[in-house]
């Protein structure tokens, strides 16, 4: 179970959030070719070691944000 | 069909191989077996990082099954279930392969209307599927409870006679002998930590054990195919997660067949050993780790006791994570990469072990000449631009 901490609640159990992934994922500009596409729709970064991720605070704030956690030990650092 | 003495040799690596195969998984095995037996290519070398079947050929819950809903999911893995029905004659090995049948339980009206569906699209591409209502659940498998008081009451399931459960450790070892006595060479211990790349070709390997060069490289590295393909420059569409899974202590014979739920995200099978295997869903987030959360596993047991109140009393022996690379759509990719003479095979995410012979086969294939087995064309790469995905998160999902 991870402890997360959220911003405005502080740190929560990791069962109240739900996972949001790669953070930092800009929209695509207007024009772009179907790769460009196919890899902002289906490609993140999958990374062993640290890993800038979006989490939800589905149960409590409502909260979208981000931490730095890395995905062998877990641990999770402020950024 | 005795216990072989002596299973592979322990080889060091040559300087260089025709096909070099970056993990000694089921997969990998099964892919180099195949070389040299449909391909008759045998200048081969498995690079291992850690000992030969170690990682998920380890970890998972054994099942097997085809009953997948889209017409290209069913070709392959149908296709592998019917080399499983031969494997154990074919290696000269008992892989215990056990076709007890699969339920696939239905917890609600849309899950019943999705069961149905899927059992005559299966029944279409010729493999064997049947829909059970409640009572007829009960008949095949007496211990589970079908009340309609349970939080999530059992309307039926799908049961695939022909599914069931092998060991996985004398499919790895039966497959990793075959493929030594060819002259393959496995080599264990030895980490590929980077790709020689000349004008977009693949040249070599650097490994823990120095460089090798190769003809063809071909990734079969599961969860961690990411972090080679990352050297080799290639991003791929995976995210790798860990999918626990779980024994009990040895128990009389209790569970005859194996039952999956995708709606309360369990499945269980009993050994021939004796222990109840239980398989979870996936840990939210992405991992190496090779654990995952206590509370996941909680959750799995809830759902676990509520089908079975039987095993109210049954102890935990241990529970275990391994490293799953999921897909977009739940469907691997399989075939060449934007690096010539780089191959992948991977995204089989929470449900490999079943397609552990059909994947080799139509690996070997796509390796030999240099363009997709019929079987594998459809899970290229290429479908993630083009958008012609096999959505199988109705099939495979949580219950893979």
């Amino acid at each position: 179970m991870l402890l997360i901490e959220c911003p405005h609640c502080g740190p929560r159990d990791e069962t109240e959030f739900h996972y949001g992934g790669q953070a930092g994922i800009a929209y695509p500009a207007d024009e772009v070719s179907d790769e460009e596409w196919a890899a902002y729709v289906f490609v993140r970064d999958n990374p062993k070691g640290w890993f800038r991720e979006r989490w939800f605070h589905a149960h409590g704030c409502r909260t979208w944000f981000a931490v730095e956690r890395h995905t062998v030990t877990h641990e999770i650092r402020t950024s | 069909m005795s216990h072989p003495d002596l299973l592979w040799r322990n080889p060091d690596p040559k300087p260089a191989y025709d096909v070099v195969i970056a993990g000694g998984g089921g997969h990998g095995l099964a892919t180099a077996y195949y070389l040299a037996r449909n391909h008759g290519i045998t200048n081969v070398a498995v690079l291992e990082k850690g000992w030969l079947a170690g990682g998920n050929m380890a970890r998972n819950t054994t099942i097997i099954r085809s009953n997948y809903l889209w017409d290209e999911s069913a070709a392959l893995y149908e296709h592998s279930l019917r080399l499983w029905e031969g494997l154990s004659e074919e290696l000269d090995y008992d892989l215990r392969f056990s076709q007890r049948g699969v339920l696939n339980l239905a917890h609600s009206l849309s899950d019943v209307r999705e069961g149905r569906r899927r059992v005559n699209a299966n029944r279409l591409n010729g493999v064997d599927a049947e829909w059970l209502d409640a009572g007829e659940v009960k008949k095949f498998c007496p211990i589970i409870n079908v009340s309609d008081r349970a939080r999530h009451p059992v309307l039926g399931a799908t049961l695939q006679r022909r599914g069931g459960i092998a060991k996985h450790d004398h499919v790895a070892w039966a497959l990793a002998r075959k493929a030594d006595a060819y002259g393959i060479d496995l080599i264990q211990g030895c980490e590929v930590t980077g790709f020689e790349i000349t004008k977009n070709r693949v040249t070599a390997v650097q490994t823990s054990r120095g460089r090798i060069a190769a003809g063809k490289v071909a990734l079969a590295a599961a969860g961690h195919t990411s972090v080679l393909a990352e050297r080799a420059g290639i991003r791929l569409p995976l995210q790798s997660h860990p999918l626990q899974a779980l024994v009990s202590e040895l128990l009389e014979p209790v569970l005859d067949c194996v039952v999956m739920s995708n709606a309360v995200h369990v499945y269980v099978s009993q050994a021939h050993k004796g222990e109840l295997v239980m398989g979870a869903g996936i840990d939210a987030y992405n991992s190496y780790g090779q654990r995952g959360g206590v509370h996941v596993i909680e959750a799995q047991m809830a759902a676990a006791l509520e089908l079975f109140p039987i095993f109210s009393r049954v102890r935990v022996l241990r529970t275990w994570a391994g490293i799953v690379d999921v897909s977009p759509d739940a469907s691997p990719v399989i075939g060449p990469t934007p690096v010539e003479g780089l191959y992948v095979n991977a995204g089989w995410g929470t449900g490999g072990f079943k397609a552990t012979p059909g994947s080799g086969w139509v690996y070997a294939h796509t390796l030999a000449h240099d363009r997709p087995h019929p079987l594998a064309e459809p899970f290229g790469l290429e479908r993630f631009t083009t958008g012609a995905l096999v959505d199988e998160h109705g099939a495979a999902a949580v219950a893979h």
